[in-house]
């Protein structure tokens, strides 16, 4: 006890011989330098977050959840945000049907099958440009082969909308996130050790089998995690819907007796987004505080995506491991 | 499965069941077709964008390109203002992206304990997270009222300013999260030998570690000019609908993006096979080449930097 007493006093002297003099007021201060520019990030973020919310709740105060219900108005004291959340999932749920089957089997083939040739390193050096390509350029893209070739000439819109429809406007967000989709998942994939697949291979499962029943399961809480990460960007983006026929009124009215094709095909639509876009660009200041409510809704369902992307993980993880 | 045939001969038969194999290849065929498909969107915006920007460039004449300030509808398209604007957002947006970007990296990557930089680090993940409508929300109505008009009182409601802070605050979880990578990768032998030398904490990460990894932050950086560039909602909403060249950040202008979505939205809604609107996709195009140079000349440095360590 004394020994080891001794041996660590000896210790610090010597380092204290080497060192020199412990504290030095240059080190401390890059180091709380460094420091000031990461909590500047905290500080933005938590101010951002007291301002909406400050300036959003008279909304809540006064109307309660009617301001969720009720439908979009010119009227600021009137108006709701009710359409935009319906068409906010419509667009997710077209995200989800597209961008996440191929975005996992675009990945599947990178990852398992493809051979290191000069054609795959060519797919995957193309995904990585297409992720880096600003979201308004995949409006662009939309609003020309969505809107312009599919809708109007394919199906022949040119009444009412003109194809500026909400298929054409998922189809342009499933765009958009399926390289990240492709990106994430393969990371998933390159993350499953190699014995599982050469076990399953050595036992006489091909590939695909192997695929199917080894390495999608371990893999899929890292894809599902990613895909709703990859979703919840799809929702917050506004820019390419400008372009691929999200409705820029403050006011527009949808029959009551639509079907649900028609709906999908034939009715104007807007996203959440794009109403605080909307809302934010009117010059009324009642409008502020409509915008700062529509923000905490968006806000909210993001966050409530994430949280269950979380959640979703920590239970299929605790299952397959 | 394995057939010893009647000679005794033992060769084994390991080709395997013929409906077992044709659905190999049928499942694989269609995997590469997904992965095929990515090369179809790239070859399809390529097209929308050259196409188009080529039936504008033909109907109109080469001098309304340049000068006398950005009215589509009024035949008047001068790139050259949308640059200049373009050029201001980013650059005020990299005066905040690269100092506190880079700084937030150094201090995760060499300061932090593990406990900190549990709790630091997703709070930059979730600033990445938030949607860039809602910066441009708060440039507009906390940004230039308490930040912008606190510095320079008589600036106007849409500003660079606003605007650039806005983009900038967006692209620090973008700017920090691939420098954090790029000197993480630096090996902890350059470390311990600096230390072995006496550096303290400070000379080890700013005098070692960062001009190690310096190629990978200047693949940040390009990556975050890029990602300003293309910021559309912020610019849209702080940077104001002025289409006469302007170098005065208390004032505002359209960017390349702030005119393509202004060409969109609301007045100057324009449709068809006008000029004004086929001018959408002309600038688009310049917008497409110029974030795709960026990214690309990043993504060499990156591996270039890779092959090293």
């Amino acid at each position: 006890m004394t020994a080891h007493t001794v041996a660590v006093t000896t210790n610090d002297l010597v380092r204290q011989s080497i060192e020199g003099k412990k504290f030095s007021p240059f080190n401390a201060l890059v180091a709380f330098a460094l420091l000031f520019t990461l909590l500047s990030s905290v500080v933005i973020l938590v101010t951002l977050l007291a301002d909406t919310i400050a300036a959003a709740l008279p909304v809540f105060a006064s109307r309660g959840f009617g301001f969720i219900t009720s439908s979009l108005s010119p009227t600021a004291s009137s108006a709701g945000i009710w359409q935009a959340i319906m068409g906010s999932l419509a667009l997710t749920g077209f995200v989800i049907a597209v961008a996440f089957p191929f975005g996992v089997a675009a990945a599947v083939y990178l990852e398992e099958y493809a051979p290191d040739n000069r054609l795959t390193r060519f797919i995957n050096s193309n995904i990585r440009n297409l992720a880096g390509v600003p979201s308004i350029v995949y409006g662009i893209l939309g609003l020309f082969l969505f809107v312009e070739i599919l809708m109007r000439g394919v199906f022949g819109a040119s009444e009412g909308i003109a194809g500026r429809n909400v298929v054409a406007g998922g189809l342009t967000l499933a765009v958009l996130v399926l390289p990240i989709m492709i990106i994430t998942t393969s990371e998933a994939l390159r993350a499953v050790p190699g014995d599982l697949r050469e076990a399953s291979l050595a036992v006489g499962a091909t590939r695909w089998e192997t695929i199917r029943h080894q390495v999608l399961p371990v893999a899929l809480p890292a894809i599902l995690t990613g895909t709703v990460l990859t979703i919840a960007r799809a929702f917050g983006e506004s820019a390419p819907l400008l372009l691929a026929g999200a409705q820029l009124s403050l006011f527009f009215s949808v029959s009551s007796d639509a079907s649900f094709a028609d709906l999908m095909l034939n009715q104007p639509y807007t996203a959440l987004p794009i109403v605080v876009f909307n809302f934010a660009r009117q010059p009324q200041a009642e409008f502020v505080a409509l915008t700062a409510a529509s923000i905490v809704v968006l806000l909210v369902m993001l966050l409530t995506v994430n949280a269950a992307a979380v959640i979703a993980r920590d239970r299929y993880e605790r299952r397959y491991r | 499965m394995a057939i010893v045939d009647q000679q005794g001969d033992s060769r084994i038969d390991l080709t395997g069941d013929v409906r077992r194999r044709r659905r190999e290849a049928v499942v694989k065929a269609l995997f590469f077709a997904a992965a095929a498909i990515s090369i179809l969107i790239s070859v399809a915006i390529v097209l929308a964008l050259i196409g188009k920007a080529w039936g504008f460039v033909t109907s109109i004449e080469l001098n309304q390109l340049w000068g006398n300030g950005w009215f589509p509808r009024r035949g008047r398209f001068d790139l050259a203002a949308l640059l200049v604007h373009t050029l201001m957002v980013t650059g005020i947006a990299m005066l905040v992206a690269v100092p506190f970007g880079l700084g937030s990296a150094i201090y995760l990557s060499e300061y932090a304990k593990s406990g900190v930089r549990r709790v630091l680090k997703p709070t930059l993940e979730i600033l990445a997270g938030i949607p860039s409508v809602v910066l441009g929300f708060f440039a507009l109505q906390f940004i230039t009222p308490n930040v912008v008009r606190g510095l320079i009182p008589g600036a106007q409601s849409a500003n660079f300013l606003a605007a650039g802070i806005a983009v900038g605050i967006l692209t620090i979880p973008l700017v920090a999260a691939v420098s954090e990578d790029a000197m993480r990768a630096v090996p902890n032998s350059l470390r311990e030998a600096s230390y072995g030398l006496g550096a303290k904490q400070w000379h080890t990460s700013l005098r070692v570690v960062f001009p190690a990894a310096i190629s990978g932050i200047i693949a940040a950086v390009i990556l975050g000019i890029s990602r300003a560039v293309g910021e559309t909602m912020v610019v849209a909403l702080a940077a104001g609908l002025n289409g006469i060249m302007n170098f005065n950040p208390t004032e505002g202008g359209l960017t390349i993006t702030g005119a393509i979505a202004n060409l969109a939205v609301g007045s100057d809604q324009v449709a068809g096979d006008s000029a004004a609107f086929q001018s959408l996709f002309f600038v688009g195009l310049v917008l497409f080449a110029l974030t795709l140079g960026l990214n690309v000349i990043s993504g060499r440095i990156v591996r270039r930097y890779r092959q090293r360590y």
